[in-house]
Parts: structure tokens; sequence; C-alpha cells
């Protein structure tokens, strides 16, 4: 047994945290997520030609460094550290995760534009209805000569203000809710028919509800098997679900490491607040599961490989165990901070908000325990 | 021992359901529902309502504009307004500042200001934080120093709620700098448009502008402005938290924020059922219901118990935190169960701001309150402070 990371992924840690160290300090990030833009586009390029980032998970025959799972959740772990907004999920994790299981032609066509830096992917599965049910779909693609015609409304697509290609889920067969029928398709954002309106999230993300209205997209445009996809889809999300808790393990520990600080300094009733028992207990919790959440990542991404069932157990259990710990670190980072916690302009706020978002992203912790249990407590 | 209302409570629980059926303003209707942010002149519209009905200060003696209610009748009042989800009214003057006059002030005092809290004429804020001075309000550093007949004030404040409305502030600053901390503070009225006086918003998690820091260069106040006695302000002081702490449980509300989780579980779809039929969203609702009753029979025990009229002691902490915890749960469940719909955001960008909705009604405030709500465990005495004065002034520890 082994849990030290090699020399590569020691590198990869090391060039992204000083990169992300120069270009990503708070101030800097609130002034892009600020912008028109949202984002500062040079960043991306740099992750990709610069530091060649976006090519950590991909084998090297596409002309990466020949990573996968593990560096995936180094990476996000270190954007989570600095907030970073940037597409990272949705276009290396969820569409090369993709890309990476159907390979073929389409494998070779995109995942070289993605590690280039040229392609940004948004993951368009959610729908109003579909809670985070990912078979849930009212969303269409009916066979005709040229393709697909596709029809139906996604909503909070993260990234897709910025995204040149859209990784779609829709119903090529089967009713809203049945496993079979469902497909994945990969289609230029841009398509005629593909109407967005676009917001800012709370945790300083842009996304936005997306309609297609008899958009028509290429038969090379389905990943995987028309109607069989749903293993496929459970199978990324799986995947970004785990390097969502990476991300979330650097959240939380900047809360940690922050709030750590703002006690040692803050003094009332003549002593830093960090003498209190009560809260050095709360500081220790908050500890406990910060370290929780990062075993569970690793557990969960090691375990990304196994059958489906052990596959979905183990994600569950960490997804489950880093939003528990997510609100209970950044909740009480908050209070522990006290008035100043609740202020725009401190970075433990916008931490605290990020966390919060990822207690609910691909399924509360309650929708994980449920799929737990059932996998695991079947009579 | 009996929890049924008397008859004369229920004929007085039907005249207040029927004045605010037919009184509260069409345009406020919903208003505080949709978590939107309120402004100065939707608190002063209901407030001037109240105030024509004499119903503003149920909770002040009668002779300086009180009701005359029974503890009883005040607990039926303040449940029927939060039931019909009427605008809270701002408790600075009414709770706070004017219990303090009328208890500490002189009778010209009492003369300027009540009436004019009564009628909304005024709107205040309070100066106690500072950045320095928090929890240990005791260190507070703004002075005031005598100059004729008037002080010379000079420091800063901050989290002021809503200072940016008011006409009036009340003060603690420090008038004996050698003194004991506790000693050698002394309480001032402070008209916020005194020259020197500077309002700076603070912006909060959800994007609200409902804080401020205050500053004071050379502020000019007459000491006929001090209430109660020079370096004797902590009296006031504490006397008003006590105050401040008791409205903070706020039963009825949560009691309405209960039903609206329901209704929002009851809309929101999860795989081919309503969400409140999910298992552990059941559960959640059932807990809190339950916790938020034993906080309600707690607070009317506090209330028709033994203590009755003896004004809030230590207890109210008991009422704060368990109030403050309840608030935030309810605010959890709710963003919990909007689902994805919890993260367009719709302030704080400025022009980026999104005019329209996103997703149903009911989910465009989950997350901002969500954050916002995070406050109730921090003012009016943070809740390691108010456990604190649990364990030292009930349990003698
Ligand atoms: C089943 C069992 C087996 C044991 N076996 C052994 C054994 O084989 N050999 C042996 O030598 N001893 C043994 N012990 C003793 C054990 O180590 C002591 O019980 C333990 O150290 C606590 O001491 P105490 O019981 O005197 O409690 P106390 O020290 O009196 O503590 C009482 C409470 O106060 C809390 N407390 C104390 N100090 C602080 C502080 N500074 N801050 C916050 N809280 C505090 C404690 O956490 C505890 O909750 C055993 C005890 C048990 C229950
Ligand atoms: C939304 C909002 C509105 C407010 N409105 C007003 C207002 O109108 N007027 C006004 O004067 N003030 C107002 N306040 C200030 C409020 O009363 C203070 O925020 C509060 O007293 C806490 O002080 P602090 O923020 O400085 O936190 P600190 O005192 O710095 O506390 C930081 C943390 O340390 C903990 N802590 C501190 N001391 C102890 C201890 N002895 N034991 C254990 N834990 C401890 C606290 O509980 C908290 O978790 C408001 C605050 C907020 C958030």
């Amino acid at each position: 047994m082994d849990f030290t990371y090699t020399d590569t992924q020691d590198m990869i840690r090391d060039t992204l945290s000083r990169f992300l160290a120069d270009t990503y300090d708070f101030e800097t990030r609130q002034k892009f997520i600020a912008s028109d833009d949202g984002r500062d586009p040079a960043i991306w390029t740099a992750l990709a030609q610069e530091l060649g980032m976006l090519g950590a998970s991909f084998s090297e025959d596409h002309g990466g460094l020949g990573g996968g799972a593990l560096e995936n959740a180094i990476i996000m772990e270190e954007l989570g550290k600095v907030l970073g907004i940037e597409p990272y999920l949705p276009t290396v994790v969820i569409a090369g995760g993709a890309l990476k299981a159907v390979g073929g032609a389409q494998a070779d066509k995109y995942i070289p534009e993605i590690i280039a830096g040229n392609m940004i992917v948004a993951f368009a599965y959610a729908e109003p209805q579909g809670r985070y049910d990912l078979a849930n779909l009212k969303t269409s693609a009916k066979k005709d000569a040229a393709g697909y015609v596709l029809n139906g409304h996604k909503s909070v697509v993260y990234a897709a203000p910025w995204a040149s290609h859209l990784l779609v889920t829709a119903r090529t067969g089967g009713g809203q809710r049945d496993r079979e029928g469902v497909s994945l398709f990969l289609i230029d954002a841009n398509l005629p028919g593909i109407v967005r309106r676009d917001y800012p999230t709370v945790d300083g993300s842009r996304a936005s509800e997306i309609y297609f209205e008899n958009v028509a997209i290429p038969a090379e445009a389905l990943l995987g098997g028309e109607g069989a996809g749903l293993p496929l889809i459970e199978q990324i999300v799986d995947e970004a679900t785990v390097a969502v808790c990476a991300e979330a393990t650097g959240v939380m520990q900047k809360l940690h490491e922050g709030t750590l600080e703002y006690t040692q300094q803050r003094k009332q009733f003549g002593i830093p607040i960090a003498k209190f028992q009560v809260l050095q207990h709360r500081m220790v919790d908050m500890f406990m599961e910060v370290e929780q959440a990062r075993s569970m990542t690793i557990m969960g991404t090691l375990k990304l490989g196994l059958s489906a069932d052990e596959r979905k157990a183990a994600v569950s259990a960490a997804k489950n165990k880093v939003a528990r710990g997510a609100k209970f670190v950044g909740q009480n980072a908050i209070q522990t901070h006290g008035g100043i916690g609740i202020t725009q302009e401190l970075a433990i706020g916008h931490y605290f908000k990020r966390a919060t978002m990822i207690e609910g992203q691909f399924g509360s912790a309650d929708y994980h325990i449920d799929r737990f249990e059932q996998l695991t407590l079947a009579a | 021992m009996d929890m049924e209302f008397s008859p004369e409570d229920l004929a007085f629980q039907q005249e207040v359901r029927t004045f605010i059926a037919e009184n509260y303003p069409a345009d406020l209707r919903g208003k505080q529902d949709e978590g939107d942010e309120l402004s100065k002149e939707d608190f002063l519209s209901w407030h001037r309502i109240l105030y024509k009905k004499g119903w503003v200060a149920p909770a002040w003696p009668v002779e300086y504009g009180g009701t005359g209610w029974t503890p009883t009748q005040r607990f039926i009042f303040s449940e029927e307004t939060a039931r019909a989800d009427c605008i809270r009214l701002m408790p600075f003057g009414l709770a706070m500042v004017g219990p303090v006059i009328y208890t500490f002030g002189t009778p010209e005092q009492k003369a300027r200001f009540l009436p004019r809290i009564l009628s909304g004429e005024d709107w205040w804020c309070q100066g106690y934080s500072e950045p320095g001075a928090g929890s240990d309000l005791a260190s507070l550093r703004t002075v005031a120093v005598p100059d004729g007949s008037d002080y010379i004030v000079n420091g800063q404040k901050t989290w002021t709620t809503m200072a940016q409305h008011a006409d009036w502030g009340f003060f603690l600053v420090r008038t004996d700098k050698d003194a004991k901390q506790q000693e050698g503070i002394s309480f001032l009225l402070i008209d916020m448009k005194s020259p020197g006086i500077t309002v700076r918003p603070i912006i909060t998690l959800g994007g609200e502008h409902e804080v401020n820091e205050v500053f004071l260069e050379d502020v000019r106040v007459p000491q006929a402005q001090r209430v109660y006695e020079e370096n004797k302000g902590w009296t006031c002081a504490k006397f008003l938290l006590a105050h401040e702490r008791t409205g903070i449980a706020g039963v009825a509300a949560s009691k309405r924020g209960v039903e609206k989780v329901k209704e929002i579980a009851r809309t929101e779809v999860d795989g081919d059922k309503p969400l409140l039929q999910n298992a552990f969203f059941k559960r959640k609702i059932a807990e809190l219901e339950i916790d938020l009753t034993a906080l309600e029979f707690t607070e009317l025990r506090s209330l028709a118990g033994p203590n009755a009229g003896k004004g809030p002691g230590p207890e109210s902490s008991l009422l704060k935190i368990k109030g403050s915890e309840i608030q935030q749960r309810l605010t959890e469940l709710t963003l919990e169960a909007v689902g994805h719909y919890g993260a367009p955001y719709f302030r704080g960008f400025g022009d980026g701001d999104n005019e329209h909705p996103i997703g149903p009604d009911y989910a465009h405030r989950a997350a901002p309150t969500y954050f916002n709500v995070r406050k109730t465990t921090i003012y009016g005495g943070s809740n390691e402070i108010q456990r604190n004065i649990i364990a030292k002034m009930v349990l003698g520890l």
C-alpha cells in the first residue's frame, strides 16, 4: 500500500500551485469574475500551453502526460484552494472522461484539442424536473436522415457562456425516467436553434439555461451507443463527483487555515479568541473533517476503476462525507469569524459560498446516502 | 395548568386577524415571503398603520403609548402578524432605545423622543459594536470628551444595521478612560445628521446592504442627549441587550418558514414523487417542527411562568440560541429543496444582475438568504457568548 504521490504528480501540484499563487490571488479573481466575460481567458490558455496542465489526465498517445483520475484530483484540489472558476471539470474531467471512455476517432479528434486549450465544454445534463436523477430527461434527440434533431431545456449549465462545445444528455427513446433510451452527444455550442440565457452563479462562476429548438446535430455527435448511454454518463458523473470532492478538500483546507489564522490574530477580552477552548475544539473538529474529506476523496478516486456498483458505492460514500464536512467546516468558519465572516470583502465568505454549492453538486448528502444504502444494505 | 386560549384571547385573536386582513397594504403582501430586500418606505408604511391603530408598541407601558395587553395577547399579536407575513418592524427604536429612554431617560428626553419613535418619524440605529469591540463590547474605544455643555465624540462603530436610513443613533462611548472597563461608558443619543458623521456601507454575502461602518469625527453632541448618569451607560446597555434578545426567538416567523419549506417540497419533484415524500427530507422537516415546538413551549412557559412580567432574564439566551439555529436550519432546507436552482445569482454584480428569476420563483433567494441568515448566530451577542451567559448566570459555573 502506498499513498504517496509520484514525482510527476508532485510536479503537477507544485507547478500549478506556483502558477496560481502568481496569477490567481483573491483580488485578481474578484476582478475577473466581476468583468463582463466573468473570467480571464488568458488563464485557460496558460494552463494549456505554458503548463501543459490540461493534458495531465490524458494518455501520451493523445499528447497528454499519461495520468488519470488522480491527476484530475490534484488539479481540482489546487483550483479549490484559489476558488478557481476555470472550466476544468466540465472540459477535462467530464468531456475528456467521456472521450477517453468511448475512444476511437472521436477521442483522436477532440482530446488533442482539449489539451491544446482550444475547446471548452459545458456539461448540459440537468433539467428543471430532474433533480439529481441522470435518467430523468425530457430533452429528446430524434433521429432523422442527417443525424438527430435536438429539443429540450437544460438548467444551470455551468461554464456554458464560455463553451465552444456542449456535452448533452438526451432521450433517443424510452419514457421520461427509463434507464434505456438515454444518449450522450458532443456538439458545437453555436449551432442554430441553441438559445442561451446566461447568468452569474452565487459561487462566482457563470452558467446558463439552455433551450434547444429543433437543433440539427450530425450523427457523429453521438458518444457511445445510441440509447445505451446511461452507464457511460453515470461513470463520468462519478468521476466528476470525486473531482468535486477533491475541489472541496482544497476549499475546506482554506476555510480551516483561514479560521486558524484569524482566531489567532483576533483579540477579544484581551486574548486571541483562539484561546477559548470551545473554539479550539471546533477548529479541531473542522480539521478532522478536512482530513477525512481528503481521505474519502482519495478512496473514491482509487475506486473509480472497480465494477459499477463498487464504484458507485465508493463515490456516494465520499460525496456524502464530503458534503457533510463541507457544511460543517463552512458554517463554522463563518461563525468563528463573527461579523466579518458574512461580508463580501473577505475571502472566507467566498470559500463558504463555493463549499455550499459543492454540497449539492452532483447530488446532495441525502441523495448519496440513499444511493449508498441501496447498493450496500439491500435486503 | 392550561394551554387553551381564554374566550377573551380568542376574541382578541379574531380582532387582530381581521385588522390585518383589512389594513395590511396590498403592495407589501408577499414581499417578505419572496425574500426581497425591503425599502425604508416598506418598513414605515406598515409601522404607520399600526401606529394609527395604537398597536405599534405592545410591550411599552401604557403611559408611554403601550397597549396594556397581557403577555398572552402580545404573543397572539406577534403570532398573527408573522402568520400573515407582515413586515417585521425595525427593533432599534421600538424594542431597544425606546425602553431605555422610558426607563432611564429624563422627562425632556421622554417627551422629545418617545412620540417620534412611536410615529415612525425617527429611524434609529444601534452604535454599540466597534472593529475591536464585538463580543467584548466593554472594550469599546469611541470617546466622548466634555466641552462646555456638549461632548466631542471621536471613534468608529461597525455593523450598524440600517444606519443608512437612520435619523438618530444610540451610541456607547467612553467618557472615562481610566475607569475599569465597564465603568466609564456613557449612553448617548446622537443625531445622525450631525457634522462629522460618515456612514459607509458593508455589503454582506447575499449581496445586501444591511450593515454599515459609522465614522465619528469631532461630532458635537449636547450632554442633554446622554441617557442616565455619566459613566453609567453600561446599565442601559445591559438592560437593552436583554430586550434585544427576546424578540430574537422568532417562533411565529419560523412556523411560517416551515410551511413555506413544506410547500416548496410539495412542488419540487424527486424521482416520480414530490420531494416532501423523500424519507430523508421529510424526517428533517419533522425534526425541525418538533424542535420548533420545543422552542415555542419554552417561550410560552417563560411568558406565563412564575417569572412572567419581571422582564427578560438570562433564560432569554436559550430562546436566542435555539431560535437562531432553527432559522438557519430552515434556510438550509430551503436551499437543499431547490436543488440546482440554488446556484443562479441575482445581485451583487452591478450591471450584470439578473432581472428575472431563473427557475421557480421560490428558488431565487434561497442561497442569498442562506448566506445572510448565518448572521443570526452572530449578532445580538453570538451564540457562544449566549452559552457563556447560561453557564455563568443560570448554571452558576
Ligand atoms: C473502561 C476504562 C478502562 C480504563 N483502563 C485504564 C487502564 O488500563 N489503565 C489506566 O491507567 N487507566 C485506565 N483508565 C482510566 C482512563 O485513562 C481515565 O478514565 C481517563 O484518563 C479520564 O480520567 P478520569 O476518569 O479521571 O476523568 P477526569 O480526568 O476527571 O475527566 C472528567 C471529564 O472532564 C474532562 N476534562 C478533563 N480535563 C479537561 C480539560 N483540560 N479540558 C476539557 N475537558 C477536560 C474529561 O474529558 C472528562 O470528560 C480506564 C478508564 C476506563 C473508563
Ligand atoms: C448582520 C449583523 C448586524 C449587526 N447589527 C448591529 C447593530 O445594529 N449594532 C451593533 O452595535 N452591532 C451590530 N452587530 C454586531 C454584533 O453584535 C457582533 O457581530 C457580535 O457581537 C459579534 O462580534 P464580532 O463580530 O466582533 O465577533 P467576535 O467578537 O470577534 O467573535 C468571533 C468569534 O469568536 C467567538 N467568541 C468571542 N468571544 C468568545 C468567548 N469568550 N468564548 C467563546 N467564543 C467567543 C464568537 O462567538 C465568534 O464566533 C451586527 C452584526 C451582524 C452580523
